[in-house]
Formats: C-alpha cells, sequence, structure tokens
C-alpha cells in the first residue's frame, strides 16, 4: 500500500494539445480518490500515466515515495479495472485471477490461496471454472476486480468500470467496491464521468476540467462548498440553478436584485464577505433543494413568483422545471404532494441561506 | 380502440406482413437460382474430372456417348497412380514444400502483424500498406527475376528452392489477414496483460496467439492453399522429376510426347486436390471467422 504523488504533469500530444495541464495531485495511503470530470477533461490520461500506459510530457509520478516515470506498468506495483473488464476471453475466470501471479512466478499453492480469498471477497467462488464469455457484465467486472485484488498491488486504478452495466447493477456494484476497498483498503484511483458515483465512492474527489483541477475536497466540501462555477454545476443532480443578478446595498444590509425586479435579501452573516461585490453584476447559486414551496421559521427566505414549463414527479419529490428571465432551465425540488402544473403560476421561496455567489467574470465562488 | 376497430385494421397489418413475406420468398428464389448456377460452373469441372478417372483408355479414346457418364467404371487409373514411386514422390514433395512454406508463413507473419499491428513505431501505418501492396504483385511478373536470385543461390531445381520462393507468395497476405485480427482485439487486453506483468513476447504468445486463433488458422489455410496450387515458380524451377510438386508432376509426367494418359491425370489431379478441400470442409468456420473479423469487429 502507498500513496500517489503527482506533481506538475503535463501530458501533450502531437500539434501541442494539452491534454493534462501541470497538475499537482497527493493522494494519501488507503485512500479512495475519484477523479470525475467531463469527457476529454483528462481524466482517464491522468489515470493512465498513473498505470504507465501513457507517456508523461513533463512532471513526476511517484508511488510509494517512489518515482515512477521511466518504470513499466509491470514493475509499478499497481493493478487496473477497465471499462470493458478486458478479461482474456481464452482463459477461466480462475486462470484470468491467476494470471498474473503466474507471470510473476508466485508459487502455485499461494496462487490458489489467493484466488479463492478474492472469489470469497467477490462471491464468484461458483464461477471460477468458467470463461468470460459465461459470465453477465456484472460478473465480468467483478472478475476484473478480483483479478486486481488477488494481486495485492500498492495501488488500483479503475477507468470507468460501471460505465458498461445498466443503471440497477451500477448501483449495485458501486456498493461492492466500497465494500471492498473498506476490506481491503488498497489506495485506490477511480476515474469516472458519473458525479453520483464520484460523490458516493470517494474519500475525496478531484474534479477536472480542460485538464486542470478545478477542485479537491471530500464529496460534502464539493457539493457545500464548490470552489469555482464548474464544480457548483458540475456536482449535484440535478444541476445548481444559476440565476444573474445584482448585488446591491439596501438599508441594513445586502440584496440581490434579479432582471425582474425581484430582491432577495442576503443573510447578515454574508454582509462583510460579499461587501466588496456591491454594485456588481453576480451570479446567485441557489441549488434545486434550496428553492423549495414556501415554508415558514427561521432564517432567510425570500419568495418568488414562477412559471413553471415542465414538472417531473420522482415520487419522494416534484421537480419543477421553469426559467426566469435570461435564466434557463432553473430547477426547484418540491412537496410531492403540492399541485403544481405548467403553465399555472406557481410561489416558490429560496433558501438564501445556502445561497452560492458567484463572479461571472472569473467563474469563481466569492 | 374498440374491438370492432381493432379487427378493421388486422387486414391491413396481414398484408403489409405477407407482402415482406414474398419479397422475401422472391429474394430466396433469386438467390437459389444464382447459387445453383454458381454450383454447376464451380463443380462441371471436378466432376469432369471424377467421371474421366473412372474411365478405362479405350472408354476416353473412344469418344462415343456422352462424355458425362461412365459405361464401364474402373478403379485403375488411381491404383496406377497410387502404386507409381513417382506419383508417391510427388506428394512427398508437395508435403514437404507446403508443411515447410506453411511454417515459415506463419511465424514470420504473426511476428510481423503482432509488430504493425500493435506496437507503434515511426512508419509503421506505411510498413503495413507496403506490405499487403507487394501481394498485389503477380507472380507472373516476379519469376524472371527470382530466377535470377534462386540461381545464383544454387537451389534451381531443388525443392529448397520452392521454399525459399513461396512465402513472397504468403506471407504479404497473411500478415495482412493477421494484421487486420490483431488490430480487432481490444486494446485494454494487452494494456491489462502488460499491467498483469506480461513481456511483449508472453502477451503475444499467452494471450493474442490464443485470442486470434480464428484469424490464424485462416491464415495457415490460405498459405497452405497457395504452396499445394502454387504452378507459375514450380514450373519455372524445377525440371527434373525427383524434384517436382504434385501440380506440375502429374501435368508432366504424365504426357509422353502426344500421348496423354488422361484417365491417371484426372485420377492424379484429384488426389492432388484432395488435402485443400479435406482441410476447408474442417476448417471452414474459422476461416470465415478469421477472413471476416477485422470487417466486423472494427
Amino acid at each position: 500500500m502507498a500513496e500517489v504523488s503527482l506533481r506538475k504533469i503535463v501530458k501533450a500530444y502531437e500539434g501541442d494539445v494539452q491534454a493534462v495541464k501541470g497538475i499537482d495531485l497527493e493522494i494519501a495511503d488507503h485512500e479512495f480518490c475519484v477523479l470525475v470530470g467531463p469527457s476529454g477533461c483528462g481524466k482517464s490520461t491522468t489515470l493512465r500515466m498513473i498505470a504507465g500506459l501513457e507517456e508523461i510530457t513533463s512532471g513526476e509520478i511517484s508511488i510509494g515515495g517512489t518515482v515512477v516515470n521511466d518504470i513499466p506498468p509491470r514493475d509499478r506495483d499497481i493493478a487496473m479495472v477497465f471499462q470493458n473488464y478486458a478479461l482474456y476471453p481464452h482463459m477461466s475466470v480462475y486462470d484470468n485471477m491467476a494470471f498474473g501471479l503466474l507471470l510473476r512466478k508466485f508459487p502455485k499453492a499461494e496462487i490458489d490461496r489467493r484466488v479463492k480469498e478474492a472469489a470469497r471477497i467477490l462471491d464468484i467462488t461458483v464461477l471460477l471454472d468458467r470463461k468470460p464469455k459465461a459470465l453477465s457484465g456484472g460478473q465480468r467486472q467483478r472478475v476484473a476486480m478480483g483479478r486486481a485484488i488477488v494481486r495485492d498491488p500498492k495501488v488500483f486504478l479503475f477507468d470507468e468500470p460501471l460505465s458498461n452495466l445498466d443503471a440497477k447493477l451500477r448501483v449495485q456494484m458501486r456498493t461492492e467496491i466500497k465494500k471492498v476497498h473498506q476490506t481491503v483498503k488498497t489506495t485506490t484511483v477511480y476515474v469516472t464521468h458519473d458525479q453520483v458515483e464520484a460523490m458516493t465512492l470517494a474519500d475525496r474527489v478531484v474534479v477536472m476540467n480542460h485538464g486542470i483541477i478545478e477542485q479537491v475536497g471530500p464529496p460534502q466540501e464539493l457539493y457545500h462548498r464548490p470552489a469555482t462555477r464548474f464544480v457548483a454545476g458540475f456536482i449535484g443532480s440535478p444541476a445548481m440553478n444559476f440565476i444573474p443578478a445584482r448585488l446591491e446595498n439596501g438599508a441594513a444590509a445586502l440584496n440581490l436584485v434579479l432582471a425582474d425586479g425581484s430582491v432577495l435579501p442576503v443573510p447578515e452573516d454574508r454582509t462583510a464577505r460579499y461587501k466588496p461585490h456591491a454594485g456588481r453584476a453576480v451570479l446567485l447559486g441557489l441549488r434545486p433543494e434550496h428553492l423549495t414551496e414556501p415554508r415558514e421559521g427561521r432564517g432567510t427566505y425570500a419568495d418568488i413568483a414562477i412559471q413553471p414549463e415542465v414538472i417531473e414527479p420522482m415520487g419522494m419529490e416534484t421537480l419543477v422545471h421553469f426559467h426566469m428571465g435570461e435564466a434557463r432551465d432553473l430547477c426547484a425540488r418540491i412537496d410531492p404532494t403540492l399541485s403544481a402544473s405548467p403553465g399555472a403560476p406557481l410561489r416558490l421561496t429560496a433558501d438564501m441561506a445556502h445561497m452560492h455567489l458567484l463572479d461571472p467574470e472569473s467563474g469563481r465562488v466569492v | 380502440m374498440s374491438a370492432t376497430a381493432a379487427n378493421r385494421e388486422l387486414p391491413g397489418i396481414y398484408h403489409k406482413a405477407g407482402s415482406l413475406r414474398a419479397e422475401r420468398r422472391w429474394a430466396l428464389w433469386v438467390a437459389y437460382a444464382s447459387l445453383t448456377v454458381a454450383a454447376i460452373i464451380f463443380l462441371a469441372p471436378p466432376f469432369y474430372m471424377l467421371i474421366t478417372s473412372l474411365k478405362g483408355s479405350a472408354e476416353i479414346a473412344g469418344m462415343t456417348g456422352s462424355p458425362w457418364l461412365v459405361r464401364n467404371p474402373t478403379l485403375d487409373n488411381f491404383v496406377a497412380i497410387l502404386t507409381s514411386p513417382m506419383f508417391q514422390r510427388f506428394m512427398l514433395n508437395s508435403l514437404i514444400i507446403t508443411g515447410c512454406v506453411v511454417a515459415i508463413t506463419m511465424v514470420v507473419s504473426v511476428l510481423a502483424a503482432f509488430a504493425l499491428a500493435r506496437m507503434r513505431f515511426w512508419g509503421s501505418q506505411a510498413l503495413a500498406t507496403g506490405v499487403f501492396l507487394t501481394y498485389l504483385v503477380p507472380d507472373t511478373l516476379l519469376f524472371i527475376p527470382l530466377y535470377q536470385i534462386v540461381g545464383g543461390l544454387g537451389l534451381l531445381n531443388s525443392i529448397w528452392g520452392l521454399v525459399l520462393v513461396y512465402p513472397t507468395l504468403t506471407v504479404p497476405f497473411c500478415t495482412w489477414i493477421m494484421i487486420g485480427y490483431f488490430a480487432s482485439i481490444p486494446k485494454e487486453l494487452d494494456e491489462a496483460a502488460l499491467i498483469d506483468g506480461a513481456t511483449w513476447p508472453q502477451m503475444l504468445i499467452k494471450i493474442f496467439i490464443p485470442v486470434a486463433l480464428p484469424g490464424i488458422i485462416a491464415a495457415t489455410i490460405f498459405a497452405f492453399t497457395v504452396s499445394w496450387a502454387a504452378f507459375v515458380y514450380p514450373t519455372a524451377f524445377v525440371t527434373t522429376p525427383d524434384q517436382m510438386p504434385l501440380t506440375i508432376g502429374v501435368v508432366s509426367q504424365l504426357v509422353r510426347a502426344d500421348t496423354f494418359a488422361w484417365g491417371q491425370i484426372m485420377a492424379g489431379a484429384l488426389m492432388a486436390a484432395l488435402p485443400p478441400v479435406v482441410i476447408y470442409a474442417f476448417l471452414m468456420d474459422y476461416y470465415i471467422a478469421g477472413l471476416t473479423a477485422g470487417a466486423t469487429k472494427g
């Protein structure tokens, strides 16, 4: 087991196209670190550089304190699980799992012990004699994980391992992966484009975009205290609402004035932080769960009148999609027992205690 | 929708399905007719060979009655051919040449295809295209310069000269088939093997060759067929019967001046055609899977 360290890592392809633009990242021993971001953000390239499957243009990667830039994949003591499983089709499940150990000349008895132990952890003991083509997608992914576990490597690398599975199986396998990590506690780097996967699995999430790291932090921190507009919009489903507004000095405190003239009060405890931005155009960020049906009680609430465009009853909640002036694709979460219909006026309450204020030019959260 | 309305629409649905069935039936008729014509065209020569090989010399020379029928069937021609030391020599030569050529071809093609398909190096794409382009040069253009080369090496009138030159016909095409097959194997498989600790030779032997077995069998069948049926090169390079393979041995040694031993020629030709037929019959599925792999697996 080991920590993974990335220092000033750059990956450039022909024509000076930079897939990864000088990232720094420290992954602690035993940590489950998830790299998340949209397609083309450089997350898979970063993982492949850690694996040694991609050359590093510049920078330094170390695993367990050893710089591995010039060490081939087989000598990095890592194991990788691929999106399409990459099982050897001509070998049985047992042989697939034993292959890496055979190449490393482990004694037969030790190979047998490790394969059976991994099979027990993953509940695939009855599948050991089958060929991959006789397995379902979920079983194949388990075998791929088994192949990684038997090696007992310093680091597990997962490259979008659940993307080929259907929605139900994905949730099930997500839990399996978390259980396995809790059991074996190997340092894990996991790549996904699915923010739900990232939030549920990670000790720390690394949000990447356009080859840079936007923010690193525990899932809850990223959700509640995003650093940039990209992170605020990427983490959370449905995504955070962004409403153009103007920050004005009010009689006693600051106010946000929307395009339609609505005035939303800024909580007093934020006044000092937001004061320097008074008089400027800003973006109000509010998660759908903080834009709900009118409620009473202590707090800083503001009423907003909207006309729903689409209503999505989800069972435990109802999603209301609407727009306000230029702010399109807004979403509110309301009580499923309330009646709402498209086109019919609806009053919502913004819970300003959970608001985020963003600088529209820099895209950074104030 | 009421039940009555549904019933009214049913005939329309059936009509549509019926028209599809009619179209399919029509297409099947055309397909069967075309295949029957093609089968007659391609099977007529071997059938004629079989009929002639079962006739005695007198019946062949008689030129009476239908040439497609046998009046007095006999196995004399087959017995004569099979007991002839010369024919046995031709057969042995063909087996030696073909065995060696297939072995050389497969070793060279598999290694070349693996390198060209999987090892990224400068010019590999151009080299892969170049390998295939060499296959497009017909052997009738090459045998004169090759005669000089084989002669220079002192291998004229020797089966080893043929073992040397046949791979120029077989290696390019087999390499091309194998490049297509190796390229269809997911790249993650070699990456998984690399991470598992495999070296490149281990990856080839333990992963690629077993996974690409249908492609390797297809290439083997191709190399076998080309080598077994080669005619131009042995005609040009071999002159004495003891070095001749079946293809030229049968036609050159069973014709004496203007006397043609048609019965034995046909029996010999049939016997010569037997090994490829047997191989195709047993390995046809692998052959088709191997040839079509690159096209269907992206």
